[in-house]
């Protein structure tokens, strides 16, 4: 079950859980799980056409899954997934 | 006779003081070893030639190996007087039998108008006011001179601005353009420490001038009591070393980000968000930039604003430290930067996470394949407004 990890702005589709430890051998499929469970986070993290939101930022551990095998990246039970969308919040 | 409790003055009582002229005469006939007691910042803002630094608790293990011979004439110096009195007091102790006190001290020294050493490249209030940067190895006087003639721009003097300008004011960056269009207000001051209650309603840009011109004279501040946009970024950004981000939107950091690449400008970016921060510093060319990390700005409901959301005034503080931090090393060319990589400060699980930031071989900004902006083109940018919207609308359909 590997651990994804709920930016901020999120939480309130999770019911405020920062981690959820999910199902899914693959990044995409933990993600899946994610939606199932807090259905409310499917929409802000997939397209109508079921690819991820191209806002969206997804880690394995530390490095970006576009430059590992995307959303088939093999994720064990040990991995974290962070999902990071991108703030702008410092000024006002 | 009234009777002395001053301790040194006991002590001086058991040793001899020599005046600063006699002691000048000693040192021109070559006869005298000369040890001056105090610290490193005092020896590094100025010193009597000849001079070799051995700190009181330090002279039993260190005063064999400069005078091995006990009969040798000795003289110590601090800066009045005091502490090389009771030096000379310790010496006697272990069977030095021709040692003197420097009345006075280097203080009297200076006073009588006799020739002192002092570090050229700055000036003698400096050298105490940055003395304890100098006397990191790291920074030393070469790097503290760095900074004083660095130009660094911040993006807002708003959550992150406010303690960023703080910390490089003090540090002695010499220039800092600051930008904002905004004025002071009540709601600002839970994070934005260096803007006053008596300031609420000035530019935030003039306010942070006044702080700065109360803080350190060194610097100089450029106001900017504008907001950047595509007709004036350039000619903003163009003559400063490094450009810190604390934008409160989107527009701004794309706009931002791709002026900078343009003009091969680094650029310390952070955002901060209710209990959370990111930061990452992009160096064009040499790591990815805002744009291979972010390809695409978060329709609005991804993205509220710390006025729309709320943010812990601390948080503030701390990322917009971090950016200072890099600021510092990149001007000093010191440690590992944050490029190529995201910190993200998670503060109510103390929790700092690392990540890979790659750069992106289809990056239209800074990818291999971006086009050649001509230099007509230079000042010509994409409309942000209409980016950040269009994103909105075509990820999330439900909102248009």
């Amino acid at each position: 079950m590997p651990t994804i990890k709920i930016p901020p702005v999120l939480r309130s589709k999770t019911g405020g859980e920062s981690e959820v430890s999910v199902e899914g051998a693959t990044v995409g499929e933990a993600l899946k799980a994610l939606a199932e469970v807090h259905e409310a986070t499917a929409d802000q993290l997939f397209s109508s056409e079921g690819e991820l939101n191209r806002y969206v930022n997804v880690y394995l551990n530390d490095e970006d899954v576009r430059v590992l095998d995307g959303l088939d990246t093999a994720a064990s039970e040990s991995d974290t997934i962070v999902i990071l969308p991108a703030m702008a919040g410092g000024q006002a | 006779m009234a009777v002395t409790t001053d301790p040194i003055e006991v002590i001086k009582e058991r040793i001899s003081e020599v005046s600063v002229e006699e002691a000048k005469a000693e040192l021109d006939k070559g006869d005298a070893v000369l040890i001056d007691v105090r610290g490193p910042a005092e020896w590094q803002v100025s010193r009597l030639d000849g001079a070799t630094r051995i700190e009181t608790e330090d002279l039993e293990a260190e005063i064999d190996g400069v005078v091995p011979d006990t009969s040798k004439r000795v003289l110590l110096y601090c800066a009045t007087g005091r502490r090389s009195a009771r030096a000379a007091d310790v010496l006697q102790n272990l069977g030095y039998e021709n040692v003197a006190s420097v009345a006075g001290g280097i203080t009297a020294w200076t006073e009588a108008g006799l020739p002192i050493v002092e570090p050229e490249g700055m000036t003698r209030e400096q050298r105490i006011r940055y003395s304890r940067h100098t006397l990191l190895p790291e920074v030393g006087f070469e790097g503290q001179v760095k900074l004083l003639n660095a130009k660094v721009l911040l993006l807002g003097a708003g959550g992150l601005g406010a303690p960023a300008i703080e910390y490089l004011a003090a540090a002695g960056v010499g220039t800092l353009g600051i930008v904002d269009d905004d004025v002071v207000d009540m709601s600002n001051l839970q994070r934005q420490v260096i803007h006053t209650n008596d300031r609420i309603g000035m530019p935030k840009s003039t306010s942070a001038k006044e702080f700065v011109a109360g803080l350190n004279p060194d610097v100089e501040v450029v106001e900017y009591n504008l907001r950047l946009d595509a007709s004036n970024i350039l000619d903003v950004i163009r003559d400063y070393d490094i450009v810190v981000d604390g934008a409160d939107n989107f527009p701004t950091r794309y706009l931002l980000n791709d002026a900078s690449v343009r003009l091969g400008i680094p650029v310390v970016s952070a955002s901060i968000l209710g209990f959370d921060g990111q930061i990452s510093t992009f160096v064009p060319h040499d790591g990815p930039c805002y744009r291979c990390l972010y390809p695409t700005p978060p329709p609005p409901e991804l993205a509220p604003s710390c006025g729309a959301n709320g943010v812990l005034g601390v948080m503030a503080g701390v990322m917009g430290l971090l950016q200072a931090n890099e600021v510092i090393k990149l001007i000093l060319g010191i440690g590992d930067p944050l490029v190529g990589r995201l910190l993200l400060y998670d503060s109510l699980g103390t929790n700092f996470t690392e990540l890979k930031v790659r750069r992106d071989p289809e990056c239209p900004i800074c990818g291999p394949n971006a086009p050649e902006i001509p230099e007509s083109e230079m000042g010509k940018f994409p409309d942000y407004e209409l980016f950040c919207g269009a994103a909105a609308r075509e990820e999330t359909p439900e909102l248009s």
